[in-house]
């Protein structure tokens, strides 16, 4: 695309051209390099190894004893309970509180998209929940729904005032999820804002004209419209709430049977200094992100190829 | 009238599921000690139970004091890692938006590849590696890792930016006898300045609010940040956690976020969504 400003085709300017482009060949290649040495140092690097090592019974507390297990990791892995009750919460976790984000996340996008007074104030507001740490909001949320000392309780009228939201696996669940729709929505309702002003006024005017409803024009022009945003966004939401860690580390340390994947793989690897186990760990995991963005972009593709077709 | 109506209460609505959490927070952080022992349900402290600056006395002058040391840590660590990376971003962007070369799929495919990475997923062979070379406990311990996690939405974010960029400009100059190295620092970063900032925010909220690389690379407060200095300032029993020291704590942590998000809230909004958008 750069290059589209010489048009004349005499040779000389043809030999200055591809001399030219040698030369930016070769820049364009050492300006990403420091790029791409970080990121490979930090990710390509450690993975690499944790393959190795995932192959080793190996343990910090008794590294004396590291030996050669082959694929054993991983066969415990996926005979183990434990790690299928967690992929079960993670992609729990993942489904519900991606969908409620959405479904949330387009309302205020629509709210902000017409709105016309108090726009500063609102664009600002609803960065706030995207600013503030996980850490914090997991603590805000705990606190909020300890029987101590929370107002939930004490606002809900048909929950009892010493209920203990942490004392099982179904109201801590609710409480995770809370806490994780909370700080992630803003982020969705902006990716979402983004596509909306891409809709065309003149399509929803034309549609209003015909006599469509507000439901119709929202499912057969807004959606349809915004389709590649709404794919960024689900995608990275998806994928992110897949990697759930801080919420639970904060609000119930994986009690009452609330671990993820990632809490797993964490206990494994920090608090039991597992290595082996840990790295098989972080394989799986990593091999289970890529294997639902392949999915979820696959799934959008098609929709994306019908939405074509339409137009 | 009926529209209007409606679009006041989804503007409370909006401001009320903003707020609502922080406000809380802050609340909290006023209440006394005992008075959360002994329940105190309600939103706000009550007379009795109204400890003024206490809470924050005691984390900055008082008692847990190292939590200053996690402040310094913080501030430091996420200052180091977002002007690195900022720089390396910059290069690395302006490379795939203006030029051809041999590789820049590979880049991209590297940069989405690590977006979706799950972090935890590194934290056993990175704790292993920085054990043996030394880089365990330290500020380059944890610069390192967010500088590599940052790179792919800075790339994005400053990608974006740069393809709207008049690069005329650019070309003028190399005609009037600048070399590309000269164009590019002479008269594209003034330019594309803006995109930077906003790309620095973007990498500096990134670096402040990570927690897995923080209490898994560090061991003491020569380097923890505040996210894993809040998960210790927990006592002995994690289901009675001193509420409202912790809640003081989060304020203390969320208190530069909230200004920043105050100063720059446009830029941030534009760099969130042109990188997804447009690219």
């Amino acid at each position: 695309m750069s290059t589209s400003t010489v048009k004349s085709g005499d040779s000389p300017e043809k030999q200055r051209e591809s001399d030219k482009s040698r030369a930016e060949n070769r820049l364009g290649q050492k300006l990403v390099l420091p790029a791409v040495i970080l990121m490979l140092l930090v990710t390509a690097w450690p993975m690499i190894q944790a393959l190795w090592l995932s192959l080793f019974q190996y343990r910090l507390t008794s590294p004396d004893d590291r030996e050669m297990v082959g694929l054993n990791n991983y066969v415990t892995i996926f005979t183990d309970p434990i790690f299928w009750r967690d992929t079960g919460n993670t992609v729990m976790i993942m489904v519900v509180t991606v969908s409620i984000e959405f479904v949330i996340g387009m309302a205020f996008a629509l709210i902000m998209h017409r709105v016309i007074f108090a726009r500063g104030l609102i664009r600002t507001s609803i960065l706030i929940p995207y600013g503030v740490i996980t850490v914090v909001s997991a603590f805000a949320w705990q606190f909020a729904f300890s029987a101590n000392n929370g107002f939930v309780n004490y606002w809900l009228p048909f929950v009892e005032d010493n209920f203990d939201w942490f004392g099982s696996y179904g109201s801590s669940m609710v409480a995770i999820m809370i806490s994780e729709i909370w700080k992630t929505t803003p982020f969705m309702s902006l990716l979402l804002l983004a596509g909306l002003a891409q809709v065309s006024e003149d399509t929803l005017e034309a549609a209003k004209v015909d006599g469509a409803t507000w439901w119709q024009r929202l499912y057969k022009v807004i959606l349809p419209n915004m389709r590649s945003a709404i794919m960024v966004a689900v995608l990275f939401r998806a994928l992110d709430a897949y990697r759930i860690f801080d919420n639970i580390f904060v609000m119930t340390r994986g009690a009452n049977n609330t671990e993820s994947v990632s809490f797993l793989t964490y206990r494994q690897s920090i608090e039991l200094l597992n290595l082996g186990m840990g790295s098989a760990l972080s394989v799986v995991l990593f091999l289970s992100v890529l294997l639902i963005a392949a999915l979820l972009v696959k799934v959008f593709r098609v929709d994306l190829a019908q939405a074509r077709g339409e137009r | 009238m009926k529209r209007k109506i409606g679009m006041t209460l989804g503007i409370a609505l909006i401001l009320i599921w903003c707020l609502l959490p922080v406000a809380w927070i802050i609340s909290l952080s006023f209440k006394s000690q005992e008075a959360i022992t002994s329940g105190s349900p309600g939103f706000f402290p009550t007379s009795d139970g109204f400890a003024g600056w206490a809470n924050y006395e005691a984390l900055l002058t008082g008692e847990h004091s190292d939590f200053v040391q996690a402040i310094i840590n913080s501030i430091g660590i996420s200052l180091i890692s977002t002007v690195l990376s900022v720089i390396v971003a910059t290069l690395a962007a302006y490379a795939v938006a203006r030029l051809e070369f041999k590789g820049k799929k590979f880049v991209l495919w590297v940069a989405l590849a690590i977006a979706m990475f799950p972090v935890v997923s590194l934290v056993s062979p990175l704790f292993d590696l920085w054990s043996s070379i030394g880089l365990f406990d330290t500020w380059l311990g944890l610069i390192i890792p967010y500088m590599s996690f940052t790179l792919p939405l800075a790339i994005w974010t400053l990608s974006a930016f740069f393809r709207e960029i008049p690069w005329e400009m650019e070309q003028a100059a190399q005609v009037d006898g600048a070399t590309s190295w000269q164009a590019f620092r002479k008269v594209i970063v003034p330019l594309a300045a803006p995109g930077v900032f906003t790309a620095a925010i973007l990498t500096f909220f990134f670096a402040w609010n990570d927690f897995v690389f923080g209490i898994s690379l560090t061991s003491s407060s020569s380097a923890r940040p505040i996210p894993a200095a809040l998960s210790f300032l927990v006592g002995s029993d994690p289901f009675n956690p001193p509420s409202s020291l912790l809640a003081a704590a989060a304020v203390i942590g969320t208190v530069p976020i909230i200004i920043i998000v105050l100063l720059f809230q446009r830029k941030i909004v534009a760099g969130l969504t042109s990188g997804a958008v447009k690219g």
